[in-house]
């Protein structure tokens, strides 16, 4: 079906970031429109996928121009999910920009950038040519950028030196990539790639090019041994940019991999022995790093990477069951991962500080507000009947049936470690007695905000976890979806007929 | 031409990341310009090299028979080269901000904040 539908989360959050440009001088009017803006991309996100789910795989050729000779946006039910996903973390992290961003860094522009951004990861999500894809990735990169830069405080700074470095090279390993595919299969749009791929006889050849896929997205996904930008650079912005940070950039690597890897190269045991042993040695040492943090942004940042592991892991394994996981399990990591960044954002407010042995008594003085802070630890961690627990359902399965005992150990061990690492956050940061808080002549503590501040930083982190919560009990649903869009990925043939619909009458 | 084309391709992508891995930041910078215009040769190298055969389909026929100089990889590159240019300054101005901070040019100094609150 082709619809202009497939285009408008783009284009819509690209007005915003306009109309805020106009509005550069008038902060007050930039928190509105880009809250109410969130709101309304929320609503269209849900529109694009009930009509997704309704009527099948959408298309937008642009121009006019058919398919494979212009760029096409194709809106499958993953790429619909996700962005609807997108949009309600958006949503939370715009709300919480409110209070935790200050008015300074708004006069250089924060709003638009994180407008931009979010104009740039729907565009990836939802287009279905590979260069149009890295000129998303590079959208998105460079709001990052700035994102990672504004205020220029010397940590930032520094994060943003290695955090540029590796984003930059993972994008010219990406643009290499394209090329030799492009001088392999002399075509850029998915679905034609998918066809021609499979009839290159030099499979030497779209191995390599795989494996240099793979390295780009992975540097991006921050797998094994190329993930060391992320807990360098994670923990040194303000929470609500971490938050868009640590939720949603990973992942849109991850998207990239689920994606290039079920469409456009067939299944290949060496990339997929490789993804097993990578993503395998990213849980782990990923956990392990998260165990001897003490900084709590940085347990949270080395927890990201272990948990992409887990979702890696499932693409190596290959099989429509391991798949359905990997999908489940994105969906409720962006929505934690976003919240969890904005829950050590509420802590530091809280201690000011982000030092586990210094912060403490949580639970003591504030034991309504810990009991709504349990819901995105005791998620991440996959306690049931929270959401981490369902989606493991499935990756176990997988692992124990189809993978074999290096990936269930791998993921076991993950996991016992995750909860390890939760643990002792809760005891430390919850339990423990209190300790006085730190002389800060400039900082404004929690105990001093007006109520509309609490409010505004409470209501995003409780949105957050009742969204977790909502998958948690409606587990069965999103399983369900989640099924669906592995049944997609696995079997692309309605994806390439509904992109290509005269090539693939040709071929019959 | 093709033979050139793809030793000036190696050679570009060697020195740059030769200069990525050194350890002032100028060199960084640098590296990341080589690296870029290798990737921008790549892709033209690899859109197969024909000169004077410009991609016009005659009157009399429907497709294109001969080899022709592909359009696409020049967007390509066109695009790569103003997405690198604003990566670049974006590049050159953050590490002049750090240079005025630190006031070293060292990379191994970049290290000041594992130690915070």
């Amino acid at each position: 079906m082709t619809s202009n539908l497939v285009i408008v989360p783009v284009l819509w959050q690209f007005l915003i970031a306009v109309a805020q440009m106009f509005s550069w001088f008038n902060p007050r009017l930039q928190r509105k429109l880009s809250v109410s803006g969130n709101v309304i991309q929320v609503l269209i996100a849900s529109w694009l996928l009930t009509e997704v789910y309704r009527q099948g795989i959408l298309t937008m050729n642009a121009g006019k121009w058919p398919a494979p000779f212009g760029i096409v946006f194709v809106s499958d039910t993953f790429s619909a999910v996700l962005v609807l996903i997108t949009s309600i973390s958006g949503l939370a992290v715009s709300l919480f920009s409110l209070a935790n961003i200050v008015e300074a860094r708004m006069r250089f522009g924060y709003f638009p950038i994180m407008h931009l951004l979010f104009a740039g990861l729907n565009g990836a999500f939802l287009t279905g040519d590979i260069f149009n894809l890295y000129v998303w990735f590079e959208i998105i990169i460079i709001s990052s950028f700035v994102l990672l830069t504004i205020g220029g405080e010397k940590p930032q700074l520094e994060g943003a030196v290695k955090y540029f470095t590796l984003n930059i090279l993972a994008s010219t390993i990406f643009l290499t990539a394209i090329g030799v595919l492009y001088g392999l299969a002399g075509t850029l749009n998915m679905a034609d790639l998918a066809l021609k791929v499979a009839a290159i006889p030099n499979k030497g050849l779209v191995e390599v090019t795989a494996i240099l896929f793979l390295v780009g997205f992975g540097i991006k996904s921050a797998i094994f041994p190329l993930y060391f930008w992320l807990p360098a650079s994670y923990h040194t912005p303000p929470a609500a940019i971490a938050a868009i940070f640590g939720g949603l950039l990973t992942k849109l690597g991850v998207y990239a991999m689920l994606r290039v890897f079920t469409l456009v190269f067939f299944e290949d045991p060496i990339i997929d022995t490789l993804m097993i042993i990578l993503a395998g040695l990213t849980i782990i040492t990923g956990s392990l790093g998260a165990m001897v943090q003490t900084n709590v942004r940085k347990i949270f940042s080395y927890l990201i990477i272990s948990h992409i592991g887990y979702m890696v892991i499932a693409l190596g394994i290959h099989t429509e069951l391991a798949v359905t996981g990997a999908v489940f399990y994105m969906i409720h990591d962006i929505v934690v991962k976003t919240n969890l960044f904005m829950v050590s954002g509420l802590l530091y407010r809280v201690q000011g500080t982000h030092h586990i042995d210094r912060l403490g008594g949580f639970y003591q003085y504030y034991p309504r507000l810990s009991l709504l802070l349990a819901i995105p630890l005791f998620s991440l961690v996959g306690v049931p009947p929270l959401s981490g627990f369902w989606p493991k359902i499935d990756l176990f399965k997988a692992a124990y049936l189809e993978g074999g005992s290096f990936i269930t150990i791998c993921l076991a061990f993950g996991t016992v470690i995750t909860l390890l690492v939760i643990a002792r956050v809760w005891a430390e940061v919850f339990w423990r007695p209190a300790e006085n808080l730190p002389e800060r002549p400039n900082f404004r503590f929690w105990h001093l905000f007006t109520l509309a501040e609490k409010i505004q930083y409470i209501t995003p982190i409780a949105l957050l976890s009742a969204v977790s919560l909502i998958i948690a009990f409606r587990a069965a649903d999103v399983h369900r979806i989640s099924q669906k869009i592995a049944s997609e990925l696995m079997n692309p043939k309605n994806y390439i007929q509904t992109v290509l619909p005269d090539k693939s009458a040709e071929q019959q | 031409m093709e033979i050139l084309l793809a030793i000036v391709t190696g050679l570009l992508y060697g020195a740059g990341l030769f200069m990525m891995l050194r350890r002032s930041m100028v060199k960084l910078i640098i590296g990341l310009i080589l690296i870029g215009n290798g990737a921008n040769i790549l892709i033209f190298l690899l859109g197969r090299i024909a000169k004077g055969k410009p991609p016009i389909i005659p009157a009399d026929a429907k497709v294109l028979t001969e080899l022709y100089a592909d359009p696409v990889p020049q967007a390509l590159i066109l695009t790569a080269i103003v997405i690198s240019f604003g990566l670049q300054a974006f590049a050159i101005v953050l590490f002049k901000k750090v240079y005025q901070a630190l006031h070293s040019d060292d990379l191994d100094t970049v290290n000041t904040i594992d130690d915070d609150l």
